[in-house]
């Protein structure tokens, strides 16, 4: 997230933008077609930044927006066609049509991840294509209006298609930047860095990539709209065609993938390029513009794969000694964060009702029982231990627990409520926090960034999340750490932050899977007060661990699971010593050291 | 219920699916050869079709270079002939252009995360295709033989004797195909490379090898695909595309990382194609074929032969 006054400073560099583009227009340019070129670079840098505005900032690629530009360009041209309706109504109309494309194609298609979702995003529009061509939209041209141009977007000036584009290239900045600068923004960047840690810390991963899809259709369909009313003919090929979506993200990931001026700057330097030597070479290389971009694009991913915009940030900030790395806001930090928060909120408890109940839960992976009948009930206020040996099935409970797997059968509530198929950002909302066997971060985030992610659970607005993920930093001993990035924090520092993330909207419960492990002796005190301090505040934690003599000190309570089941349960010293379990299930050396007395 | 078509028009459909099937089979093969071992969409694969479609055109009819073979042999010799030249391209497009991205020793690239990959394959693919139209021209051309024009009457079913060599040829090598896979040392490496490559290293099999050659063999065999699909098809340079989704659907049915099941996705492909046509207008085959595999993703995306590993 940025700050409100990089904000600012951005507003007045699309301000800026603007000016030079007309300035470009009005005053420099004379041909009607360089007018032409440049109304082209401008719809195309739309395009863009609506493929960046999904694939850039949430990391999903899409290799289909040429479905939504098409479906723009031929809502308008059909507009016109049979109802003699006015581009000035039809290209915002478009903006609909775009948004309901995006949500049909999302529903459905979010379902998958990674390289299922591109391949399947290609299959839109070229299934659409074909489907234009059968219904002989072969090729529309949109029909001259000399009695009234001006209603019909029918300009003289080409300079007026110029202002259009131009408008719509400013908007879509700005829609970037409020994005960006939103819990939007985040959430996106958090699903792009690490989904299934994002949906954890409460973010519902769904509505936020359909609401991108669907922003992003609406504004490659609105682009789509014009371009059809600028070229004045639209045919399935130009606008459904690859070429269109290719276009899309080789002009994004040429300027700077998940940037807000990337895009523009790779339509500024690809689009008149590509169409200046299509325009001389044309007729004899006909598909000069399609190499161009061919070349463009790999050329790119070899010598600067994160795009020429952050190429050029990187050389500038090597060459001034301001750094690079996100630095957290002065005084945010320097300011003991701990005076304006509340004490810690609730007293620690005496052992309640049961907090969470888990009635006859079990689920399978193809023929293994990874889950069996397990009836388990947490009371409120404990420090709960959940020991087993590999693979039996601990991780599992907790996914089940936090809505990654849906149990089947069995019945799962929280506080009397039932929580059984859920999400887990919805499980989340009710109260339940997670941290996981291998820490989940979002390494390009700051580790401060990190925690306010899992702060918009329960914050009224962004600037409240801010404070809540400064305090809970604070409870966790991490503040000196907030403005480095995730991805350089070392095992103790990341469990933290995690372990923050997870508290930050108090939960009811937390789940820790295996917090201790892989941590040095020194380092396992400080996490281990953490976790006390959690249980003093009156938070149930529900703790997965190998690292026995730890466990033996720290939990209430022990529950031993093998092979999906509940093998036994009970005070720590006496589990431990039941000699079924340390036979069965920690081995026989554990006889011996039991037989001494921990303290 | 009336039916809309015949029984004749069913047995038509469908023989013309196997036939044609053969063919997408065996570019199916080549495809998940690269993705089974590599892991990467190629993009490309499609205009690597193409340019084994316009080798054997131009063996056969460009430069006469197969003339003495006579009108049934030298398409045919054509066809395999195909393979090596654009196994030969593969071998230097990945030498310089596609190790770069791929293999074992790449972490993630930064900007583009894990899709720099698939980039860079929808690189060369535009640069083929386009270079291909300046190179070729757009007109589309087809290796005419007099088998062609030509079929076999089974009853009242006709097949068209160029679909029938081709189908013979496409069985025959992506049997090879599979023998080399299963029984070679190299075929075996392949594989493994693929299944883990990190172990598949310290197992001193040299991992960027392997996907070279991985590569190279991949998109030859589906450049001998493209060089029997030209003997009763036209084409262009635009042609790659409408196999691409072929290809990736056949693969897909199959089971991603199967070349077994490759095989058998791409024969039910043509068949799903053909078949679309007793029901649906000729401009919708390949929608059907969206269809179709859009569903696959859907409800079974590791497909018919594959299996499907994640964690949470």
């Amino acid at each position: 997230m940025r700050t409100r006054a990089e904000a600012r400073r951005q507003r007045w560099a699309i301000l800026g933008f603007a000016v030079a583009i007309l300035v470009l227009s009005f005053v420099v340019l004379k041909s009607a077609y360089y007018q032409l070129v440049l109304t082209q670079v401008l719809l195309w840098a739309v395009l863009s930044l609506a493929w960046n505005l999904l694939s850039g900032y949430s990391g999903y690629f899409s290799f289909g927006h040429a479905a939504f530009w098409g479906l723009g360009a031929y809502t308008v041209a059909l507009g016109m066609l049979y109802f003699d309706l006015t581009p000035w109504i039809s290209v915002p109309f478009a903006a609909l049509v775009g948004a309901v494309a995006g949500a049909i194609i999302g529903y459905p298609t979010f379902r998958l991840r990674g390289h299922y979702f591109a391949l399947a995003m290609l299959a839109y529009p070229l299934a659409t294509l074909y489907v234009f061509q059968w219904l002989g939209y072969q090729e529309l041209a949109l029909p001259m209006k000399r009695e009234a141009p001006l209603l019909y977007m029918q300009f003289e000036d080409p300079r007026a298609y110029v202002v259009l584009a131009l408008g719509l290239v400013v908007a879509a900045l700005l829609i970037s930047l409020k994005v960006e600068n939103s819990r939007f923004g985040m959430a996106l960047l958090a699903i792009k860095q690490n989904e299934p840690a994002a949906e954890a810390a409460g973010i519902n991963t769904w509505r936020w990539k359909m609401l991108a899809l669907m922003l992003s259709g609406a504004i490659a369909a609105i682009a789509g709209g014009l371009y059809g009313v600028v070229l004045l003919v639209v045919t399935p090929e130009t606008v459904f065609g690859m070429l269109v979506s290719a276009q899309a993200l080789i002009l994004a990931l040429f300027g700077g993938v998940g940037s807000l001026w990337g895009p523009v700057i790779g339509a500024m330097l690809l689009v008149p390029l590509a169409e200046g030597l299509n325009a001389e070479l044309g007729d004899v290389l006909p598909g000069i513009q399609g190499v161009v971009y061919g070349i463009a694009i790999i050329m790119i991913i070899l010598w600067a794969p994160e795009g020429v915009y952050w190429r050029a940030l990187d050389r500038l900030s090597r060459r001034s000694p301001a750094p690079h790395a996100p630095e957290p806001a002065a005084g945010t930090i320097a300011t003991p964060v701990a005076a304006n928060v509340a004490p810690l909120p609730r007293a620690p408890a005496p052992l309640g009702d049961d907090l969470l109940v888990l009635r006859d839960v079990g689920i399978s992976f193809g023929g293994l029982r990874a889950l069996d009948g397990i009836d388990l009930a947490i009371p409120e206020g404990g420090l709960y231990g959940i020991i087993g040996p590999n693979g039996a099935g601990k991780t599992t409970l907790f996914n089940v627990i936090n809505g990654f797997l849906a149990p089947d059968p069995g019945a799962i509530t929280l506080s009397g409520e039932p929580i059984t198929g859920l999400r887990p950002s919805q499980v989340c909302r009710r109260g339940v926090g997670r941290t996981f066997q291998v820490v989940r971060a979002f390494p390009r985030m700051t580790v401060l960034e990190n925690v306010i992610v899992g702060a918009f659970v329960g914050a009224p607005d962004d600037a409240a999340a801010r404070q809540m993920a400064l305090a809970a930093l604070d409870r966790v001993g991490l503040s000196a750490r907030s403005g480095a990035i995730a991805g350089g924090l070392t095992t103790r520092e990341l469990r933290l932050m995690e372990l923050a993330r997870a508290l930050v909207p108090h939960p009811k419960l937390m789940l820790l899977d295996e917090t201790l492990a892989g941590l040095a002796h020194d380092d396992l005190d400080g996490i281990l007060t953490v976790i006390r301090q959690l249980r003093a505040d009156g938070i149930t934690v529900v703790i997965i661990e190998h690292t026995m003599q730890a466990m033996v000190k720290l939990v209430d309570h022990f529950t031993v699971l093998d092979h999906g089941r509940l093998i036994a349960s009970g005070q720590p010293n006496d589990v431990v010593r039941d000699p079924s379990v340390i036979e069965a299930y920690l081995g026989k050396k554990w006889v011996d050291r039991v037989a001494v007395p921990a303290k | 219920m009336a039916v809309p078509f015949s029984t004749v028009d069913l047995l038509q459909a469908l023989s013309a699916g196997l036939l044609v099937g053969s063919a997408y089979a065996l570019m199916c093969i080549g495809l998940g050869i690269i993705f089974g071992s590599m892991n990467v969409i190629n993009f490309a694969q499609g205009d690597f079709l193409m340019l084994g479609m316009y080798a054997a055109f131009y063996l056969t009819t460009g430069f006469g270079v197969l003339a003495f073979l006579g009108p049934y042999g030298g398409p045919i010799v054509a066809a395999f002939l195909a393979g090596p030249i654009v196994f030969a391209l593969g071998w230097v497009l990945h030498r310089f252009i596609v190790a770069r991205v791929t293999g074992a020793g790449v972490s993630q690239i930064a900007g583009a995360g894990a899709y720099g990959q698939i980039i860079v394959t929808l690189g060369i693919s535009l640069i083929l295709q386009n270079g291909g139209l300046i190179v070729f021209g757009s007109t589309p051309v087809g290796i005419r033989t007099p088998l062609s024009r030509q079929s076999w009457e089974i009853g009242d079913v006709l097949l068209n004797q160029a679909r029938v060599v081709s189908f013979f040829f496409a069985v025959a090598l992506a049997g090879g195909m599979y023998l080399f896979l299963s029984h070679t040392r190299l075929g075996k490496g392949l594989r493994a490379a693929a299944d883990n490559p990190q172990a598949a290293i310290y197992m001193g099999i040299d991992v960027d090898r392997a996907h070279r050659i991985a590569w190279s063999v991949g998109v030859g065999i589906t450049a001998v695909a493209g060089g029997l699909v030209a003997t009763f098809q036209t084409f262009q340079p635009y042609v790659g595309f409408d196999f691409v989704i072929v290809m990736y659907a056949g693969v897909v049915l199959g089971g991603l990382g199967s070349n077994f099941g490759a095989f058998w996705g791409g024969l039910l492909i043509g068949v799903v194609q053909q078949m679309s046509t007793l029901i649906l207008p000729y401009q919708l085959q390949n929608t059907a074929i969206f269809v179709v595999f859009l569903l696959i993703i859907f409800l079974r995306p590791q497909g018919m032969f594959g299996r499907l590993s994640e964690r949470t």
